[in-house]
């Protein structure tokens, strides 16, 4: 069974605004019954004001689309139009505590509804550029079709490629054997072959480094993942390293976020084959005093 | 109030008596059963025990017939790769549109490595079609591979004539039949099924137990390869404790074999009708006159099965779904597509699976409950009106990628 958190399962034992909503003057209707969620949002705009008297919903679906129709419906109740469209997935999702990453696509669903919605009360055509694959990440929450076009669009070549751009397999790297299906697949289609990375994961040689080319190696490895950090509006930044504690401040949206364990322990598996050694990762909080200072430990 | 169990055919619970029996295999009974001396030797004596159980429950000729392994998937995988293996010039293979991803994903990889699967298809009650069938048998094909009873609808395959069918053109052939035994009658040793996969968690036997049936005579490779155990034909320890109890659960199971088809029958027809009457738009799955005696699917058109298994739930009931959401893919069932249920209905069945334990009592609780919550759903449904479905569902609700 997923595990919801306490507040999806009350949205979705208790729906708030379920229902048809009379004198409704928009509505969005978005959702896929192939594969099994579709929803039907409708509003009551004040056309002086533009703003949304009320809203409801009616909803083809699991429990989390459920709950997320519901969600989006009280977030949304007095918001102006223009207000209402800046309300993201993400906000959807956290006002419930979060989504299982399964089920994440409730929640963009919930957007997309947003969207047409308030569409179809300006007259305009909305269409979505949605098209979702198999969940082939599910730490990070990517699909097929997102790796695949981001293959093709970037000519990755690499399951490291993929990382970097997506993040997909970053994490657990369980999906690993998915991802390279699909290089194999992009890669036959302009004419090369997918060549794996070997077998056994590259270790460096034991050798013991230098100072100075293990602090090099520990920096490279930084400026290596902070692409990938960044498209997602985050950061990590090298703080200090102390033997075999290499300390970071994780920024922007990285900070506090929910996967920050998961990338955390992705980037220290990266150090640890880059310098052949075991080290620790440790992030730095910004209102922590650096480490060294007045850290007693 | 008890939860109500009725989910069965993803797993059992261990029968007490099963329970009893395996204990000591922890403890005192802790031999190798490899071992010469006394305490691997009683072990070993329990376990041809075990083996004379499970050849008893399926009517296999020789107990030597009985290969233990991990699983149904481990017996299912043991089975087709040893008849590639042992027929390297056949690259064909013949199983069927609705079988446990044991099988099928197990194909779909074969698939990718150069052989060729047919996969027969199956009509609106999930009925294959032996014309079909016999067209594809050929000295091509290493293995036939066909499920015994369907996991999700409890639809029979006729293994039996099958299974003579492939003998005649000299091809093997395997059953899963991991939901079937325990509630059908099997007697192998009249028949011509090579090799049959059994699992114990499927019969009040615990998790990681399994069987693999294999005929005499019927060319094997082994999947693990090390020890002398099972004959050489699956090395590792034996898990003697679970033999043990899969015996002992097998034993059980041939006692149980005529109530499971009156009194359980009666109780899933009973659980059925009473649905049935009571919500519209609702409709059996499968083959309402060829199935397991324990198993009901029921189609609830319009809404999502996670949010039924949800509420169902909540109210201490326990069953399963052919939604996307359940079975945590993109798609409903693939069993429900194979057989042309539209998604409005496939992405709402609902799976009941009873067991010996349940007594009526539950089931007209059950039938109390299902109503009012498919209701509820029906209520929050883009295609359910005031008293019914909205005229043409299709058109008045068309969602932007459908």
């Amino acid at each position: 069974m997923w595990e919801y958190s306490e507040k999806v399962q009350e949205h979705f034992f208790n729906p708030r605004n379920a229902g048809a909503l009379q004198n409704a003057n928009a509505t969005g209707e978005v959702g896929s019954i192939s594969c099994g969620d579709a929803l039907r949002l409708m509003l009551k705009v004040d056309p002086e004001s533009e703003r949304i008297l009320d809203a409801s919903f009616q909803t083809f679906g699991c429990g989390s689309a459920i709950a997320s129709s519901s969600a989006l419906t009280e977030i949304i109740k007095g918001m102006t139009l223009d207000e209402a469209l800046k309300v993201s997935n993400q906000d959807i999702a956290d006002y419930l505590d979060g989504l299982p990453p399964e089920k994440m696509h409730c929640s963009v669903m919930g957007r997309e509804a947003l969207e047409a919605a308030v569409a179809n009360y300006r007259g305009e055509e909305w269409k979505d550029d949605h098209e979702e694959g198999a969940l082939i990440c599910k730490c990070f929450a990517i699909d097929a079709v997102m790796i695949e076009d981001t293959v093709r669009a970037n000519n990755l070549s690499t399951v490291q490629d993929v990382i970097n751009y997506t993040k997909a397999g970053g994490g657990c790297a369980a999906c690993h054997e998915g991802i390279e299906e699909i290089l194999a697949k992009v890669l036959a289609e302009r004419g090369e072959s997918f060549k794996p990375a070997q077998a056994a994961s590259p270790v460096a040689a034991s050798g013991k480094l230098s100072t100075l080319e293990r602090v090099k190696r520990i920096q490279q490895v930084i400026e290596e993942v902070r692409p990938a950090l960044q498209r997602d509006r985050g950061d990590i930044e090298l703080v200090d390293i102390d033997g075999k504690t290499i300390y970071v401040s994780m920024k922007g949206a990285c900070a506090g976020c929910q996967m920050e364990a998961l990338t955390l322990q992705g980037v220290q598996q990266k150090m640890m084959e880059a310098l052949g050694e075991f080290v620790k990762l440790v992030p730095v909080r910004a209102t922590t005093p650096a480490p060294g200072l007045c850290n007693p430990s | 109030m008890n939860p109500i169990y009725l989910d069965n055919n993803a797993t059992t619970r261990v029968d007490p008596s099963v329970v009893e029996a395996m204990l000591p295999y922890f403890t005192e009974q802790f031999g190798n059963p490899s071992s010469l001396h006394s305490f691997g030797n009683k072990v070993g004596q329990a376990l041809k025990k075990a083996r004379q159980q499970v050849q008893a429950l399926i009517g296999a000729e020789h107990d030597s017939e009985i290969i233990f392994t991990s699983c149904g998937t481990e017996s299912d995988s043991t089975a087709i790769l040893s008849a590639l293996k042992v027929q390297p010039e056949r690259k064909e293979i013949i199983t069927t549109t609705v079988e446990h991803p044991a099988i099928l994903a197990l194909c779909q990889h074969l698939e990718k490595e150069g052989y060729t699967v047919h996969y027969l298809k199956v009509d609106g009650k999930g009925r294959l079609d032996l014309d079909e069938y016999a067209k594809l048998l050929s000295d091509k094909v290493a293995i036939v591979s066909v499920m015994w009873a369907n996991n999700e609808t409890g639809t029979l395959f006729p293994v039996e004539k099958m299974a003579e069918m492939a003998n005649a053109k000299g091809v093997m052939f395997h059953t899963d039949a991991v939901q079937a035994v325990g509630k059908v009658p099997m007697d192998l040793k009249s028949g011509k099924i090579d090799m049959l996969s059994i699992s114990g968690h499927k019969l009040h036997a615990p998790k990681g137990i399994g069987v693999l049936y294999l005929r005499r005579g019927a060319r094997f490779r082994p999947l693990l390869r090390g020890g002398h155990q099972e004959r050489g034909r699956r090395a590792g320890t034996e898990n003697s404790a679970s033999i043990v109890a899969l015996g002992a659960a097998c034993e059980q199971a041939q006692e149980h074999l005529a109530y499971e088809n009156t009194e359980v029958r009666a109780l899933r027809d009973r659980l059925e009708q009473g649905i049935l009457a009571q919500v519209p738009n609702a409709f059996v799955t499968g083959d309402p006159d060829n199935r397991l005696p324990n198993t009901c699917n029921i189609a609830f058109e319009y809404i999502e099965g996670e949010a039924i298994l949800l509420l169902l739930n909540k109210q201490g009931i326990a069953a399963s779904s052919g939604s996307a959401c359940t079975s945590g893919s993109l798609e409903p069932s693939h069993v429900m597509r194979a057989m042309g249920i539209p998604y409005t209905a496939a992405h709402g069945t609902v799976r009941f699976s009873l067991s010996r334990y349940n007594t009526a009592e539950e089931i007209d609780r059950v039938i109390a409950i299902v109503p009012p919550i498919i209701a509820q759903l029906r209520k929050l449904s883009p295609y359910w009106g005031e008293n019914g479905p909205v005229k043409d569902p299709e058109q008045a609700f068309a969602p932007v990628y459908a």
